[in-house]
């Protein structure tokens, strides 16, 4: 239950964002985290960004989770 | 080398590893990580499935609550058919209590907000990753005066139910590590294990890899003779965490003494609200009496979340006590021991 995804912000309203999962939109509260821009990546759980990642660490879970999409579908 | 290589490699010893993170217990097996390790490699899982070890007299109170007409209970999705004594909330609501699965403890604000005639209780459940977004929650409802929304809950903290297993003696190398927890509170959180009890403690991300290195990390631990904490979730996890979260934590929740299922009460391991939050507490100010009764004789979810048996040890398991007609916990949840045995090892 204590999984969270990473998710790139798309759009910040005050101290909600809308991010983006693989395209589907999520809303994540800002609340935990400083300094969030447009464009950005955060973890996301239970509705709010628990930490800021690197562009780079969000893109290798991202490919480690293709990977793992693309060898279920052998 | 790959890193199945490198573990086989280096594990010369018998070594045993609790993952203590449900998470991890779900994505050990259905990737098979298990086949990937030497045999003298045992995994046991722990007890950080936050479903799993949901006490019943919780669930029996959030039913107790559901009976009542101008309620509305907000859960997240998970604890839906976890059994209670009676009866479970899926139950209730086929049989028409006003039960709704959010995802957020925001949308069950949004709830509360849209039936001002209702009392809207929110079921919280999980540890220090989920309890800051509760806790701002709860800040952001006094903020624009939310009267009708109240937590019942059943936070806890990771710590003390690690402490109870070492002390019960279960034999240990190693922890995995809940990776999302120390996004949180940070590693060095975990740094009482290693130096209070020699056990070294590896923070582990969620993808297969992760896994296997971090096992990688610990096997060279104990042959070195080492206990520390290690990062191997670097991306996400920091020595001190999320100190915003923290003081959110802090900020709302006190420590108490807690019901986890299968261990009973262990003492400073729940989170409860701070007086100042008291009138968002259900408990407190609706008080509700739930009889205690006796949990199934056989079921061993007790055993298998304090790391002392396996699901297959079970006489209930995959006969009386099936994902679709669960009797203890750890069937209900999809990070549950015996849900994923019952997925992914029943062939053992």
């Amino acid at each position: 239950m204590c999984l969270s995804i990473p998710a790139k912000v798309v759009d910040i309203n005050g101290n909600i964002a809308d991010v983006s999962v693989g395209g589907a939109i999520f809303k994540a509260g800002l609340q935990m985290v400083e300094n969030v821009e447009v464009g950005d990546y955060i973890l996301l759980h239970t509705g709010f960004a628990i930490q800021k990642i690197s562009e780079d660490e969000a893109l290798e879970t991202f490919r480690l989770l293709k990977e793992i999409e693309d060898a279920m579908k052998k | 080398m790959k890193l199945s290589g490198l573990i086989k490699k280096a594990a010369v010893l018998d070594y045993t590893f609790m993952e203590v993170c449900g998470g991890h217990t779900a994505a050990i097996h259905r990737f098979g990580i298990p086949s990937l390790l030497p045999e003298n490699i045992k995994l046991i899982s722990g007890p950080g499935c936050p479903v799993c070890v949901t006490h019943t007299s919780f669930i029996d109170k959030a039913v107790g609550y559901s009976k009542i007409d101008d309620v509305i209970i907000s859960t997240f999705g998970d604890l839906m058919r976890v059994p209670g004594t009676g009866s479970s909330l899926e139950k209730e609501k086929a049989k028409g209590g006003d039960i709704r699965i959010v995802f957020s403890g925001p949308e069950a604000v949004d709830i509360a907000k849209e039936n001002i005639d209702k009392k809207v209780i929110f079921l919280g459940i999980g540890f220090e990753t989920t309890a800051p977004g509760i806790a701002v929650t709860i800040k952001e409802a006094e903020k624009v005066h939310v009267e009708n929304f109240y937590l019942l809950s059943a936070h806890k903290v990771m710590p003390p139910a690690m402490e109870v297993i070492i002390k019960e003696g279960v034999n240990l190398n190693g922890f995995i590590c809940p990776g999302h927890v120390a996004a949180i509170t940070g590693s060095d959180y975990f740094n009482f294990i290693p130096e209070k009890y020699n056990i070294g403690c590896v923070i582990t991300g969620f993808e297969p890899v992760d896994i296997l290195q971090s096992i990688y990390m610990l096997v060279n631990q104990v042959n070195m003779r080492l206990a520390e904490t290690e990062i191997q979730y670097s991306r996400a996890v920091s020595r001190q965490g999320n100190s915003i979260a923290q003081k959110n934590i802090s900020d709302v929740f006190i420590l108490c003494d807690e019901y986890w299922r299968g261990f009973g009460e262990i003492a400073s391991s729940g989170l409860k609200l701070r007086k100042e939050y008291e009138k968002f507490d259900a408990e407190e100010m609706m008080p509700i009496k739930v009889k205690k009764q006796k949990d199934n004789d056989l079921c061993i979810c007790g055993d298998i979340l304090r790391g002392l048996k396996t699901p297959h040890e079970c006489e209930l398991f995959a006969t009386a006590c099936v994902p679709e007609n669960p009797v203890g916990a750890c069937m209900v949840s999809v990070e549950g021991a015996c849900n994923t045995f019952y997925k992914f090892r029943m062939n053992e």
